[in-house]
């Protein structure tokens, strides 16, 4: 069952590609997805799986290229962070609207300016409504497992929608961390060959991208959506599978101490192991706190979430990004609005956190809910712990 | 008028035989939505017969994409994708490799199919000119053909850097002060052939069969191939539509656009050289992009067209083909 080692996340995540035997990568470097980049390269020109690697000259010819191999019925695989995830945006719905299973690993980067290589999820949150299945990685054991499930998520016939599993950029990405890396026929039992509902070729011509007029563009969009809304079903089937096969459990959004909570963290991304020590402290300190952790964000698990936070009197939701002018940062306008039409529900404090790299400790977390939870609410949100 | 300057042999000969060969199976049909005469939808349906059924053809976002896949319907007989503007080559490499990596697993049958791009002067030259160079340069099996009419035609005939010298378009109007585009139109094929690629060609619709030959022997090279379409566009141009050919022919006779090919660095004239070129008035006039074009304005124009076709008969004479440079080295 698998091989315990000591590796480098983001070459752990381009090992989960190979398992999944992937055949066309198209991947420019960008700090801090380089590793990506060049473990893909690596395991190519070694020969260890057959494909090509497209050297691309920038991440909107990386996206262009895999949505021309996927479109030959070829897996493929692409990576990128900040800045080259906004140059690809805009392929990115096109991908999703040509419904072609693409995966593609996010190490996640503030966006400039100021330019700024360190981790925080201002690139991924714009690219929200492009149609794309988004995953957070929390830890190297998950980004592994999260690639390989992405495969399985991706290609089926129900779904057919391309999935990014985003990591953050260094947090994650560049530290060594313990990862139970699957065998070969283990994957290759969990993952069969892609089997694609079209393809190009002229044994069966077809035209793929062809132009909506009114009559039929909204048709698309909702079919797009109804897709999206309904792939959580796969999703949890998939990681239903994973977890007999391979005894991790995966759940849309998970929960550390919340049984008899009171106050509740909310977190997306590597922060949530640091704020389940933060839990642990404030538990020492008799309150009775709890970590609510959000590994799907598209599509949005309503459901899930109103049940992680059933009995919750006071939410400290934690925003990686901004919305600039908006309501607050992007996962806790999600989150309440979530909550919007439940008879009874938690206030809810926003800490906009660890921007562009800007360290998040222990005793940041216990700070938070502490303030939360005596009311000190931030209106709307609070730039936690920023100048100025 | 138009085959009086050049040599007769050769063009009675094509005119006579070549035609019959040429494939009768339409690959891009009757129905699609263009312009009466227009010629980038001629060029694509004469490229389609030269390339045959074992063809991919990707699309950049423009004019062609527009009226031929109005959905649920679609002129192509050809599989055929189109993802956005600026990414045709990016796409058509994708699917090479994509293609490449079926193939060599089994997953496909046996048998080699072309990847093809094909994109108008602005999604070539200007938005899509960085996928097209990393395209080329990463040695892909594909041929990239650009059906060059010098504006953004599909958005309403804006200056492209694909416009002419002096050509009103609505971003370049005839205004009063300034008069139509003001510089010289990008030289694309020459930067093609600066990217040391096998194959590059210059071509024209008003010259079916040597558009045709040319799209065959790129599509028969293995590695990347380019080819420069001119295609006359009777709306952008403000020609009427059945001038397209006639401006098509004479943007060659009068040594606007050359027609040409690079074949292993080695320059080569593909058509019967005129002996004495028309002059450039010939192909500005009737022209309604460039009415407002003066008398003096034209021999500024002569000048540069005379030494541009000086600068490649230059070419034609003193190149060799690597294969002969190398042959020459080993003596």
């Amino acid at each position: 069952m698998g091989k315990l080692v000591g590796m480098e996340v983001a070459l752990a995540a381009a090992e989960a590609a190979a398992l999944c035997r992937f055949e066309v990568a198209a991947v420019y470097p960008i700090t801090p997805q380089s590793h990506v980049a060049e473990h893909l390269s690596d395991i190519v020109n070694d020969g260890r799986v057959d494909a090509s690697f497209i050297t691309v000259e920038g991440e909107h010819s990386a996206l262009s290229a895999v949505i021309g191999a996927s479109a030959t019925g070829a897996r493929v695989i692409t990576a990128t962070s900040s800045q080259g995830l906004l140059y690809m945006g805009e392929v990115m719905p096109i991908a999703s609207g040509m419904r072609l299973p693409i995966v593609m690993i996010v190490a996640n980067r503030a966006v400039s300016s100021p330019i700024n290589i360190w981790n925080d999820h201002s690139d991924i949150m714009p690219m929200r409504d492009t149609g794309w299945i988004t995953i957070f990685a929390e830890n190297g054991q998950d980004a592994v497992d999260m690639v390989i499930q992405a495969y399985k998520i991706a290609e089926n016939r129900d779904v057919m929608l391309p999935v990014i599993v985003t990591m953050d950029g260094f947090q994650l990405t560049h530290v060594v961390e313990p990862i139970n890396i699957p065998d070969q026929e283990e994957v290759d039992r969990f993952l069969p060959p892609y089997n694609p509902y079209a393809t190009l070729h002229p044994d069966r011509p077809i035209s793929m991208g062809t132009l909506g007029m009114p009559e039929i563009f909204p048709e698309a969009q909702k079919a797009k959506d109804v897709a999206l809304v309904n792939s959580i079903r796969v999703i949890k089937e998939v990681w239903d599978e994973w977890e007999r096969l391979f005894g991790r459990k995966y759940e849309a959004v998970e929960t550390y101490r919340t049984d008899d909570a009171d106050v509740a963290l909310l977190t997306m991304g590597s922060m949530g192991e640091t704020a389940e020590v933060a839990v642990d402290e404030l538990r020492r300190q008799d309150v009775k706190a709890g970590l609510v952790k959000i590994k799907l964000w598209r599509p949005f698990p309503f459901e899930d979430l109103k049940k992680a936070l059933k009995g919750i009197r006071v939410l400290a939701v934690t925003d990686r990004a901004v919305s600039f002018g908006g309501p607050g940062g992007p996962v806790f306008s999600e989150v309440r609005s979530a909550l919007y039409d439940e008879d009874v529900r938690p206030k809810i404090a926003n800490f906009i956190i660890g921007l562009g790299g800007r360290d998040v400790q222990v005793g940041d977390f216990v700070t938070m809910v502490k303030r939360a939870a005596e009311g000190k609410l931030a209106e709307p949100y609070e730039f936690y712990g920023v100048r100025g | 008028m138009t085959t009086a300057t050049l040599s007769p042999t050769i063009v009675q000969n094509f005119d006579l035989f070549a035609p019959k060969l040429v494939d009768r199976e339409e690959y891009f049909s009757w129905g699609h939505r263009a312009c009466q005469g227009c010629a980038e939808a001629l060029a694509i349906r004469l490229m389609c017969k030269a390339l045959g059924r074992d063809t991919i053809i990707t699309n950049a976002t423009g004019c062609m994409e527009v009226i031929s896949s109005l959905y649920p319907t679609t002129a192509w007989k050809l599989p055929w994708i189109h993802v956005a503007f600026p990414n045709a080559a990016a796409v058509a490499s994708g699917v090479e490799a994509g293609l490449a990596a079926l193939h060599r697993k089994g997953k496909i049958p046996d048998k080699r199919v072309k990847s093809v791009a094909i994109g108008g002067d602005g999604g070539t030259m200007d938005i899509g000119f960085q996928s097209l160079s990393g395209a080329m340069e990463r040695g892909h099996d594909i041929l990239y053909v650009c059906l060059d009419n010098e504006a953004y035609m599909n958005t309403g005939i804006q200056r492209s850097s694909g416009t002419p010298f002096l050509g009103a378009t609505t971003t370049s109007p005839a205004g009063k002060k300034i008069s139509g585009n003001q510089v010289w139109k990008k030289n694309v094929m020459e930067i093609m052939v600066a990217h040391n690629i096998p194959y590059a060609a210059t071509a024209s619709p008003s010259y079916p069969i040597d558009f045709m030959n040319k799209v065959k022997k790129a599509r028969a090279i293995k590695g990347p191939a380019y080819i420069h379409c001119l295609v006359p566009c009777p709306t952008g141009w403000r020609i009427p539509s059945e001038k397209s050919i006639q401006y098509g022919r004479l943007a060659y006779e009068t040594g606007v656009f050359p027609i040409y090919e690079v074949e292993d660095g080695k320059y080569r004239f593909t058509l019967p050289v005129p002996e004495k070129r028309r002059p450039v008035e010939d192909y500005l006039k009737g022209q309604g992009r460039f009415r407002h074009v003066t008398p003096d304005q034209v021999k500024l124009i002569q000048e540069r067209v005379d030494v541009e076709w000086e600068a490649l008969l230059i070419k034609m004479e003193r190149s060799k083909s690597y294969t002969e440079i190398r042959e020459q080295l080993k003596k």
